[in-house]
């Protein structure tokens, strides 16, 4: 019988297949949601209303990395939640399965498979780096060294006109007190290689646009983490008559969504010379703010953008001199709630709700701009809804079996739940004479935890 | 290629109270297949990182060749980290696989292609070159991911546990493969396990290392034969090593009621009277004339000509054992191998003993 580990059972995991291997699952347990490669077996499936990753690895790597998933969200990084380990699997035959990691499904996720594709706007592709960028920054300014980044262990999560960025692969990763820049710069040299054999996979599936080069992607992305590394935490130094530049240097770290929580201060002995450098900083700045302010739960430039209407709506309604937290109480019942709670049930899979109030304040500043005139929250929503939403694909889930390539064409993945496998159409190729593999079949397994110590003499002797 | 040297190499973490490598002295030939074992926290991880520069020195330095590469940034190193990653893109050809990190550092593309061809040629990857990765078994993914190390063609190759997420069956075939690609190609490789049996099967030397410290280095055999103290003589071997407590008397050493010979000038080394004697499972034979150390069987296991007994102990001195229940395990070739529930006697050919000082752990015979 398999044996669960969880933080929070569910009993409806249990009656599931676990005998069989994850490969062999029957259709009515997998949803094919889009992901990327992998060199273990992995698929979604679906339990009632509830959708999770299952990854299949052996019970050692597999508790390994429960656990680095759950220390992760201790400490609020972006990635996704463990659900269970499963194991002690056997099949029908009574043969051991290797042990199963059961992840939330991420809400609203977006592949990156998906996201390069032909037609992307420049701007785009470089939001979508800078997410990549601060997600690599924050995990290592908590100490983890991923040690396998790329994009296939990223998922994307549209974040008002940006995007924000999870982890979802910890396999390889660790967690020490602080990373040395060994450890970073190792990091980041295999986010260079895995991330330009990503791109380089997209392109050679016509699934990349034509305008994007691989090489200068992974340059801008190593430009990129240099540059916000040196902002949060390089050493600044200037003389005693420039105090101002400490403000400034908190101010364009929360520009940057970041928190300063230590920075430490040192005056040369005359007080000429005043050194400073962030020790200890933290990310989410403005969600932080907002779900103080307001309970909601929302990624950073969301929180952001929802941060800037909650002050527009102070001033609007001249309440600067009521404290801050009556005021976003009565701005989340007058304009948030009432804005989002007119989304049609049909649609609320198309976006999450913070993302939903992003896109209606735009709206109406467009349909202001052209109607040159004030136009109310609730008309604003009400001509989303009609032009917007309802043409907008679902995303809550969004489906992978159908890849859009160059020219518009769509192309079918071989199978719709295993994008490691390419497309239907890649041709099947005769078996070839490989002497490798058929010294391969008559492996020993019997040595795997044994040597003989008589064939050891004779080989050496 | 080149030499690796590790001298008085010390890694500290913040905070803690001893060191996770301390002063670390080895010297790794020039093409030598070298690999470092030990227990969880013995600090063989935390040795490969230091070479790889992932790990700060706080004292000594670490060489390649004639460079004393200590303070340079992991990309200046000229090493390679072999399977920290092998899923292969699918749309790309096998040959794309194992090129592609090649055509990022701007290696030109007659080049990238002789190297390509070079590495398929010694992993009998030849006819797959223009394929899709999308049929290749198991052992052939393997194969184009050592591939895309050796394209690399570093001085050193580095391996930490590469193994540990195959398996059973993957696992022995590519323990095998690594070790002939490792004799061909001839580079030197630094690789770090937890498995003896791996170590033993797989190196050239193996450095056997235990909170932090480096307890030996030698060839499998040496290890083997002669265990520099009771932790190696304990670790390496499997099944391991029978470790019994001995008392020193006239004539040789006391196990349980029997006594050992052994040399005078061996106990002479001795720093008391207390000692441990080791004696190999294969090492032991069913005396023939009721003389020897008794063990009581409580399970025999029978592989073709040999037969694996496992019980404890007989005839226990509790001065010297207590309440602890000594195991035994012995390896012996017999027709008629005896049964669960007698007790035999065990003899051991003097020149098979391994005897330690039980005071420093070290060997003196």
């Amino acid at each position: 019988m398999p044996r669960f580990l969880s933080a929070k059972p569910d009993a409806r995991l249990i009656p599931l297949p676990w005998s069989t291997p994850l490969s062999q699952w029957p259709a009515e347990h997998l949803v094919a949601l889009p992901r990327g490669i992998s060199r273990h077996v992995v698929r979604f499936i679906t339990v009632g209303d509830g959708v999770f990753a299952a990854k299949e690895v052996n019970q050692e790597l597999a508790l390994r990395e429960y656990r680095l998933l759950h220390d992760l969200m201790r400490l609020h990084t972006p990635a996704v939640e463990p659900v269970a380990v499963v194991s002690g699997r056997v099949d029908d035959a009574g043969e051991p399965l290797d042990s199963i990691l059961l992840t939330k499904h991420l809400d609203f996720s977006l592949p990156y498979r998906s996201l390069f594709s032909p037609g992307v706007r420049h701007d785009t592709v470089i939001r979508l780096l800078d997410a990549m960028v601060v997600l690599l920054a924050r995990l290592h300014l908590l100490g983890f060294m991923w040690g396998d980044v790329s994009l296939s262990n990223i998922l994307f999560r549209r974040d008002a006109g940006s995007f924000a960025a999870y982890l979802v692969d910890a396999e390889t990763g660790e967690l020490h007190d602080r990373l040395s820049d060994g450890q970073r710069a190792h990091d980041l040299g295999i986010a260079r290689i895995n991330i330009f054999g990503d791109f380089c996979d997209l392109e050679a599936g016509g699934l990349l646009d034509e305008s994007l080069d691989p090489l200068n992607l992974v340059d801008t992305i190593e430009a990129r983490y240099q540059e916000l590394w040196k902002e949060l935490t390089g050493i600044e130094e200037f003389s005693g008559s420039e105090l101002y530049r400490i403000e400034s240097r908190v101010r364009r770290l929360n520009a940057l969504g970041f928190d300063i929580a230590e920075l430490d201060i040192q005056t040369s002995p005359d007080g000429q010379r005043i050194t400073i450098q962030p020790k200890v900083v933290d990310a989410g700045h403005h969600s932080r703010r907002l779900m103080r302010l307001t309970g909601l739960d929302t990624e950073e430039n969301q929180a952001r953008r929802l941060l800037n209407d909650l002050d527009t709506y102070r001033a609007r309604t001249n309440q600067q001199h009521v404290d801050e937290a009556v005021v976003a109480h009565e701005w989340l019942t007058e304009c948030f709630e009432p804005v989002v709670n007119m989304v049609p049930a049909d649609l609320a899979d198309k976006r999450d709700p913070a993302q939903v109030y992003h896109e209606v304040l735009d709206y109406r500043w467009y349909m202001s701009q052209r109607e040159k005139r004030e136009v109310p929250l609730t008309e604003a929503m009400r001509g989303y809804i009609k032009d917007v939403l309802r043409n907008l694909p679902d995303e809550v889930m969004s489906r992978a079996a159908l890849v859009q390539v160059q020219n518009g064409d769509t192309r079918q993945l071989a199978n719709p739940y295993d994008p490691s496998m390419g497309f239907a159409t890649d041709e099947e190729e005769p078996a070839v004479h490989d002497p490798w593999e058929e010294a391969a079949q008559d492996v020993d397994i019997s040595s795997l935890d044994h040597f003989d110590i008589d064939a050891l003499r004779a080989k050496k002797g | 290629m080149a030499t690796v040297t590790y001298k008085e190499a010390t890694r500290v973490y913040p905070g803690a109270d001893h060191a996770a490598v301390d002063k670390l002295n080895l010297e790794i030939g020039d093409g030598e297949f070298m690999v470092l074992v030990g227990p969880s926290g013995c600090g063989k991880s935390t040795s490969l990182r230091m070479l790889a520069g992932l790990e700060e020195i706080n004292s000594g330095s670490v060489w390649i060749g004639d460079r004393d590469v200590t303070d340079l940034p992991p990309k200046d190193r000229d090493i390679a980290m072999v399977f920290q990653n092998y899923a292969l893109y699918p749309h790309m050809t096998v040959a794309d696989n194992m090129g592609f990190a090649l055509k990022m550092k701007g290696v030109n593309k007659d080049e990238r292609e002789k190297r390509v061809l070079e590495a398929a040629k010694l992993l009998g990857l030849e006819d797959l070159l223009a394929r899709k990765p999308k049929n290749l078994s198991g052992g052939q993914r393997q194969r184009v991911a050592m591939g895309r190390a050796i394209v690399r063609d570093p001085q050193v190759f580095l391996m930490d546990e590469p193994l540990s997420n195959l398996d059973a069956k993957l696992r022995v075939q590519t323990r095998t493969q690594i070790a002939a690609l490792q004799t061909r190609l001839g580079v030197t490789t630094v690789y770090v396990t937890h498995d003896q049996v791996e170590a033993m099967t797989m190196g050239d030397r193996v450095a056997v290392m235990k909170d932090g410290v480096l307890q030996q280095v030698d060839r499998p055999l040496a290890l083997y034969d002669t265990p520099k103290n009771i932790f190696v003589a304990g670790f390496i071997g499997s099944p391991a090593m029978n470790l019994m407590p001995g008392t020193i008397v006239d004539g040789g050493v006391r196990v349980t009621d029997h006594v050992v010979p052994v040399a005078r000038e061996v106990l002479d080394r001795a720093q008391s009277a207390d000692l441990v004697v080791g004696i190999r499972p294969e090492s032991f034979e069913v005396s023939p004339t009721g003389e020897g150390i008794a063990m009581k069987i409580s399970a025999v296991e029978e592989t073709g000509a040999d037969s694996y007994l496992y019980g404890t102990l007989g005839n226990q001195d509790p001065a010297t054992l207590g309440d602890e229940v000594q195991q035994v395990v012995a390896r012996v070739t017999t027709r008629t191998p005896p049964q669960r529930g007698d007790t035999i006697r065990l003899h051991v050919d003097p020149a098979n003993l391994h005897v330690f000082d039980k005071i420093s752990s070290l060997r003196i015979s």
